[in-house]
């Protein structure tokens, strides 16, 4: 009732709610009606013909057998960055959060990963790890690893995972120092007066404690591992070799932008859409309960 | 004395107020292109030269990013209509823009028109054969062209023991394996891996690519190059690559600093990669023409071009027409080619201007420049090695390079992916054909 009587009217609301939703429609729902449209379509590059073919760019998509394996690899991929990006970035955070000398020196320097551009990250790993060149590749090659990341798929993906998490740690690192840093103090002294040590306190304390952060990352990591990592891929590797680093997002840039087959790429960006709005859903329906606010 | 210089003061400044307002008669065209470094210089002298030239035309160079790049920004821009009047394209993008028939306009039309001289045979056929209909009409002015050579250390083929670089594919095979007593992660390797190894050797074999003289009459072609003779050659590459006397290095020239480095002693890459050996290899080196198989019959042929062009956009106004087609004739002019060939690297386009080079005494003194014009200008091409012209040629590449890959990796034999490579750009074509433009 109270409510009510500040908000006389809905007509402030609205207004205030206004620009988001005309970002949402501008942004997304208009490019995402637009790519369910095009997917319909087959096109030549200048749009000077079309012809509108139903669902045969999805039939044609699913009998190519490229795109099942762009999918294994995309899942292998994001479930590999986002273990390994999480994993390190709670580590890092964990040793960032104990009363240390330099501790904003320390924590200044994890942040600043974030700051490098994906392409930027991958160039300065295309360096170091360019075999014959690179001084990472020379010092494999010296130790007996034959490392090829240009004929090797399994070294092609070692890379860009590589390349992947260490961009992508600083931004994990920030919001689980966060979340460390706003656990009560008292709880974890009350327990390592019960006698509870380190590690018994990391693992019945501050992890479920943590949980909203994790969840949020969770989500937010596997965003990036499925969309932002276009960049990194396109320099270190270009999808290969033979197809063993093209995700799912990168096939969608390389078939609509080198191959410039728009309606086939726009099929595969709807399904991926579908996918990752599928794999969120899941996530806020079944990982979200077992968070502790 | 007073009288005098007040007016050449006068003159000046209107001159100078002439010289402000651009708008009000001079003709301004776009031009894209995807020239980065000392070629952006180039670009923009030309530009700067040709304007200072006359009055009427102002020509705009705007870098747009890679080739990949520069022509989707061209595509967008088209969609969006406000197309460039001249737009620089790879030459792999070449069946795409003429395929878009309602969006380019064909150089031999446009000089026509605008009344220009132009004389089709005062080219490089070689060069230009790439750039034109199967009837010889030019439909882009090449600007950037280069060819396949294989650069070599000649002071590791000394330590190898070796005296003469390779000419044959069995000698390169030979010698790949001495050498990599020497240098063990690598004794023969290459850039471009398509271009080479299938788009290259085909050529220079007289043999096709794809029906159809290699696309160039028509859309509905078929790629046939799952021969012997190339599974042949890939068959030796597997086998070298696994004690990596050749060594794979990618399906670009990210891979080129190895022949700098000194890690591979043989390299195929493009004659423009020149410059950059010059600046940075510190041992004696030159370049050969690509090796051929000695057993096949009037082998070797003669090479293709790499490189890029420039493309006319439809929808120009009539002035625009005219102020391209004259920096047209501006460029083809015989010294400003010869110069452009000898700051560049790239090819002379014209045969006055690779007459005048080499009467110069310019290839004297830099014979490695001339080896990518002997190998073009080796015999008269035929319909095997005019050129070639696939639907979707950038992603074909990624597909061909994605199977030759898998053979040297062993995971499929050198037949096997060459059908495969065979069999998935055939899809390809279709879909494009049924795209294009009737």
């Amino acid at each position: 009732m109270e409510n009510r009587a500040i908000f006389s009217g809905k007509a402030l609301a609205y207004l205030l709610v206004l620009p988001q939703l005309a970002i949402s429609l501008i942004f997304f729902y208009w490019p995402a009606v637009q790519a369910v449209w095009q997917s319909f379509l087959v096109q030549d590059a200048f749009g000077l013909s079309t012809e509108f073919v139903w669902l045969e760019n999805y039939v044609a998509l699913l009998q190519q057998p490229g795109y099942y394996q762009a999918i294994g690899v995309t899942f292998l991929f994001s479930a590999l960055v986002v273990f390994f990006s999480m994993s390190l970035g709670l580590l890092l955070a964990v040793m960032a959060n104990q009363n240390i000398r330099g501790v904003q020196i320390y924590r200044t320097f994890l942040i600043i990963p974030y700051a490098v551009a994906p392409a930027v990250a991958s160039v300065l790993f295309i360096f170091m790890f360019q075999p014959g060149l690179g001084m990472i590749a020379r010092f494999l090659q010296r130790s007996g690893i034959d490392w090829n990341p240009v004929l090797n798929g399994t070294h092609a993906m070692i890379l860009i995972v590589i390349v992947a998490v260490w961009n992508q740690i600083s931004y994990n690192f920030l919001f689980f120092l966060a979340g460390l840093q706003s656990i009560p103090k008292s709880v974890i002294e009350a327990a390592a007066i019960d006698g509870a040590r380190p590690m018994r306190r990391f693992w019945t304390i501050i992890f479920p404690l943590l949980s909203p952060t994790t969840f949020f990352l969770i989500v937010v990591n596997i965003t990036y591992a499925f969309f932002n990592t276009l960049g990194i891929i396109d320099t270190a590797t270009g999808g290969g070799p033979n197809g063993a680093t093209a995700t799912l997002v990168y096939k969608v840039f390389l078939d609509g932008k080198g191959g410039s087959d728009l309606g086939g790429s726009a099929a595969q960006s709807v399904i991926l859409m579908v996918i990752v709005i599928v794999l969120t859903a899941v996530q806020f329906r079944y990982v979200e309960k077992k968070v502790h606010y | 004395m007073a009288f005098r210089q007040f007016g050449a003061a006068a003159a000046t400044a209107v001159t100078l107020a002439f010289a402000a307002s651009p708008a009000s008669a001079v003709t301004e065209i776009q031009w894209w292109h995807a020239m980065t470094g000392p070629n952006n210089d180039v670009v923009v002298k030309l530009a700067n030269d040709f304007n200072a030239s006359q009055s009427d035309y102002k020509i705009v160079p705007s870098f747009k990013g890679s080739y990949a790049d520069t022509l989707n920004a061209g595509i967008a821009a088209f969609r969006a209509g406000n197309a460039p009047g001249i737009m620089q394209v790879f030459e792999v993008g070449t069946a795409t823009m003429m395929a878009a028939k309602g969006a380019i306009k064909p150089v031999s039309e446009l000089m026509k028109e605008q009344g220009e001289p132009f004389d089709p045979k005062s080219y490089l056929p070689a060069i230009t054969g790439y750039y034109s209909t199967a009837k010889g009409d030019m439909l882009s002015f090449p600007f950037n062209s280069s060819s396949m050579v294989m650069w070599v250390n000649l002071d590791a083929l000394k330590k190898a023991g070796i005296d003469t670089p390779p000419k044959t594919w069995p000698e390169v095979f030979a010698d790949a394996k001495k050498l990599h007593a020497t240098s063990p992660t690598c004794g023969f390797s290459s850039a471009w891996v398509t271009w080479g190894f299938i788009e290259q050797f085909s050529a220079w074999h007289n043999v096709p690519i794809g029906t159809k003289a290699n696309g160039l009459d028509g859309f509905d072609t078929k790629l046939v190059f799952n021969t012997p003779l190339e599974t042949k050659l890939l068959e030796n590459l597997v086998e070298l690559q696994k004690d990596k006397s050749y060594d794979y290095s990618g399906r670009t020239n990210t891979g080129e600093g190895r022949f700098t480095s000194g890690e591979c002693p043989l390299f195929m890459t493009s004659s423009a990669f020149y410059p950059s050996a010059k600046a940075n290899a510190k041992f004696a080196f030159t370049a050969v023409p690509m090796p051929y198989f000695p057993d096949v019959k009037g082998a070797p042929q003669n090479s293709i071009i790499g490189g890029a062009s420039l493309w006319v956009m439809a929808g120009k106004s009539k002035e625009e027409y005219k102020g391209i087609a004259k920096f047209f004739t501006f460029l083809s002019d015989t010294d400003r080619q010869v110069y452009l060939h000898e700051v560049s690297g790239y090819l002379p386009i014209t045969k006055a201007a690779y007459e005048k080079t080499k009467a110069s005494g310019f290839y004297d003194k830099n014979p490695i420049l001339e080896v990518p014009l002997k190998e073009l200008t080796n015999k008269p091409p035929t319909e095997n090695s005019r050129g070639l012209r696939f639907g979707g040629m950038v992603q074909m590449r990624d597909v061909w390079a994605e199977e030759i890959e898998a053979a040297l990796a062993g995971k499929k034999s050198a037949k096997e992916a060459l059908d495969a490579a065979v069999s998935r750009g055939n899809d390809m074509l279709r879909q494009f054909e049924r795209t294009a433009v009737k």
